[in-house]
């Protein structure tokens, strides 16, 4: 029977059809269903790396072990994860390696909008796109055979759009999993200058191998229509084409690069009118315009952001969308908050309050960037708020230093913050970082990893001590403080601040959405001596708010989880409390 | 064009349960044996922000997503949130809006009004509103999250989906303790719409 499934748990299904015994992945939306779900299967082994380059290279390892391996990261991991992909694309596979991108167009939970089928051109792998699940899910089975039939990684580029919907998926049988026969080949996998040489030959030959694979294979079809207008197309975008435009002829690419340059001729060769529909970068239309064909792509269709059917229609078929209702009034926006009683709170608060120069990373705590607590100058990719710190003291003094921190995640420090840390060390910088410890990967929905002592399975493991790590690096000052305890964090941070030396703050607290128990007090505000200054406000909790009638402050108790963060910000005492 | 689909948006506040809302409904389109298509939120936006799921079944769907001015429902956990995506209703189309308010952050601060009378103003302007208590009802059943089984029953009845198909999709996902609850919640919810 068909069952519902996000394109996500497809790939993982598909993986394991095919005989996959192998996963790795570090969490990262749209990405990260993908392995969690293949660590529920049985008889596989799967994990959380502790970064995309680690993830892809225990699936190097795995593939050269001869297992069938899935790696799955999003589209900014494989920037982390780019240095092996490229000269792994020249040893090759033993076993068959899928690696998964998830891109994010529209940038739904995403620092860019990066096109990482881009990777696929640039490495010389294979690219393929599933426009459904059950594609993904069969895409990824057969993925793993061309992996192994022309002996190179597969990337299977999907985006949002397809990683979190869910359509209807026919499971198939399960492949018995074989382990290839392991042998020592060095000019084949030890890529030195001389082997390497060698190797760039074979890649040449696979790529015009499988651009004869291109021209045959099921996962390319065209579906004739009226010959006036023919598009070509790939991914989640096919399906907004045939809801927009049910009668044109369609040419849908399962595999983009390489291009099928052959059915691309003889299917432009017979519409009237050639065009593109691909989201983001025009991959496909250069290449056909490469060619020497007449081609229509991106002088119709954005080049920036998401597509969907409605822009389709107004660019393609001149529908204007239909707005049947709107109210003229202005509704207020309502954007992403951190949570009642999340510890990050009390951090940026703090920082903003110094009024310091903080550089970001990637996390919950992003949200610190927004009003009311504005705390964030700078924010690029996973881990690099430390090196910017550093960065930051080089350019402007120590003095400048005595005003800048780094702040950075338990997970995101593990992922990349480490070796900024000992470039700290070594070249002697005076920046003060603070790690946000809250236990856990919040962001992309609570995964473990190597700090939070439990595996992908929540087996219990080896716990990385964060404390003991950054004093082995040579950081002297290191202090553990309750991020929700303001005078603790504002003490702690005055004076590490103010020290000639690089310093470490740990502020740790576990994320307020793991398990706890229930509060064992309540608050309220006393109205006798609230005066409606709005302190209280100003920390953007959900679990106060301004009443405009009696100009005093409200607490929620349906949201309000008694962290106890607002009465040490009220200066006048009127947030009360009431035990039991 | 979209003859036979029936597009229905969720929407909501991150954390208000609009994602397992959309899956039993897709669940009930399962079992009735239609094509379906369900496009959810997750990640950044979850955290206390607008959310929106979409749920479009029927013949043979395509775009796991719903034009503007195509919804047939549009399922609200929260006022606001009913206007902020009424554009994306069609003409006859049908409003069902809890009678709850969530402060958003403009609100909170007092930079911004909450509009008061925004659920009667959308009953002003389309004339398929159903405003429903379905917190209090929730609470009278046993527990405020069940709300949104409440809105499902609503819509449930609204849209001639089988009382005995939901019922089974409701036992399959949600978790056993909560079943009671919530089952007396959709029941209730049920009752509330009448033609």
């Amino acid at each position: 029977m068909k069952r519902l499934m996000i394109g996500n748990e497809a790939i993982a299904r598909g993986a394991f059809e095919a005989g996959a015994t192998v996963a790795a992945a570090y969490p990262g939306t749209p990405s990260t269903e993908i392995v969690s779900n293949f660590a529920g299967f049985e008889g596989v082994y799967a994990e959380w790396a502790p970064n995309e380059k680690v993830a892809l290279e225990v699936g190097v390892g795995s593939s050269i072990g001869g297992a069938r391996t899935l790696v799955a990261m999003k589209h900014v991991g494989v920037n982390v994860a780019a240095d092996p992909l490229y000269t792994f694309a020249y040893t090759g596979v033993n076993g068959g390696l899928v690696l998964i991108s998830a891109d994010d167009p529209g940038m739904h939970s995403s620092q860019n909008e990066q096109d990482n089928r881009g990777y696929g051109r640039f490495a010389k792998i294979p690219v393929i796109e599933p426009a459904d699940s059950q594609e993904a899910k069969d895409f990824t089975r057969m993925a793993f055979d061309i992996s192994e039939r022309f002996d190179t990684p597969v990337m299977l580029r999907i985006t949002t759009r397809l990683a979190h919907s869910q359509t209807l998926v026919e499971e198939g049988e399960v492949q018995k999993p074989e382990l290839k026969e392991y042998k020592k080949n060095p000019a084949k996998y030890v890529m030195l200058p001389g082997f390497a040489r060698g190797r760039h030959v074979e890649v040449e030959k696979r790529m015009l191998k499988l651009k004869e694979f291109a021209e045959e294979t099921d996962l390319n079809r065209i579906e004739w229509g009226e010959k006036n207008l023919g598009i070509i197309t790939s991914g989640v975008v096919y399906q907004y084409v045939k809801e927009v435009l049910p009668d044109a002829s369609i040419l849908k690419l399962g595999l983009s690069n390489p291009l099928p340059e052959k059915l691309i001729e003889s299917f432009a060769s017979e519409v009237d009118r050639l065009l593109v529909v691909e989201e983001l970068e025009p991959v496909i239309e250069e290449q056909i315009r490469a060619l020497g064909i007449k081609v229509e792509g991106k002088e119709l269709l954005s080049i920036v952001g998401e597509y969907s059917p409605e822009m389709l229609a107004a660019c393609l078929a001149g529908e204007t969308a239909g707005q049947s209702f709107s109210l003229e009034s202005q509704i207020p926006a309502r954007p992403p908050l951190m949570c009642p009683g999340c510890p990050h709170r009390g951090v940026f608060h703090t920082v903003k309050k110094m009024k310091l120069v903080v550089t970001g990373d990637i996390g919950c705590y992003t949200l610190g960037a927004l009003p009311p607590l504005q705390g964030m100058d700078s924010c690029i990719c996973m881990g690099a708020s430390i090196g910017t710190a550093l960065g930051m003291e080089k350019a402007r003094g120590e003095e400048f230093a005595k005003k800048v921190v780094a702040v950075i995640g338990d997970s995101t420090f593990v992922h990349s913050g480490i070796t900024p840390l000992i470039d700290i060390v070594y070249n002697q910088g005076k920046s003060t970082v603070i790690i946000l410890d809250n236990d856990t990967t919040a962001m992309t929905g609570h995964q473990d990893h190597p700090a939070t002592g439990l595996t992908i399975r929540k087996e219990p493991t080896r716990k990385l001590d964060i404390e003991a790590l950054v004093r082995a690096i040579g950081i002297k000052n290191v202090r553990v403080v309750d991020p929700l305890n303001l005078k603790e964090l504002e003490t702690a941070l005055a004076e590490e601040l103010a020290r000639n030396e690089a310093s470490v703050i740990i502020a740790k607290r576990p994320c307020v959405l793991l398990e706890r128990e229930a509060a064992q007090k309540r608050y309220y505000v006393d109205n006798e001596l609230c005066t409606g200054c709005k302190l209280c406000i100003k920390i953007g909790c959900t679990g106060i708010y301004y009443l405009d009638e009696d100009k005093k402050a409200v607490i929620n108790p349906n949201t309000c989880v008694s962290c106890g963060l607002c009465p040490q910000v009220c200066k006048f005492d009127a947030i009360k409390v009431v035990e039991g | 064009m979209d003859k036979g689909i029936k597009n229905i948006l969720i929407v909501g506040v991150g954390g208000q349960g609009t994602l397992l809302t959309s899956r039993i409904i897709a669940q009930v389109a399962v079992q009735m044996s239609y094509d379906v298509k369900v496009s959810e939120v997750h990640g950044m936006a979850q955290r206390g922000g607008s959310v929106v799921s979409q749920v479009r079944y029927g013949e043979k769907v395509y775009s796991p997503i719903i034009k503007k001015g195509d919804a047939d429902v549009i399922l609200a956990f929260e006022k606001l949130e009913a206007a902020r995506m009424l554009d994306y209703l069609k003409p006859g189309g049908m409003v069902i809006i809890n009678n709850d308010r969530v402060d958003p952050l403009p609100v909170m601060s007092g930079k911004e009004k909450y509009p008061e009378d925004i659920a009667e103003r959308i009953k002003g302007l389309v004339e398929n509103t159903v405003i429903v208590d379905a917190s209090k009802i929730a609470e009278s059943c046993g527990n405020i999250k069940a709300a949104n089984v409440v809105l499902l029953g609503v819509l449930s009845k609204a849209i001639s989906l089988p009382e005995a198909e939901v019922e089974k999709a409701i036992q399959e996902m949600v978790p056993p303790r909560a079943l009671d609850v919530n089952l007396a919640a959709f029941r209730e919810g049920r009752k509330l719409f009448t033609v």
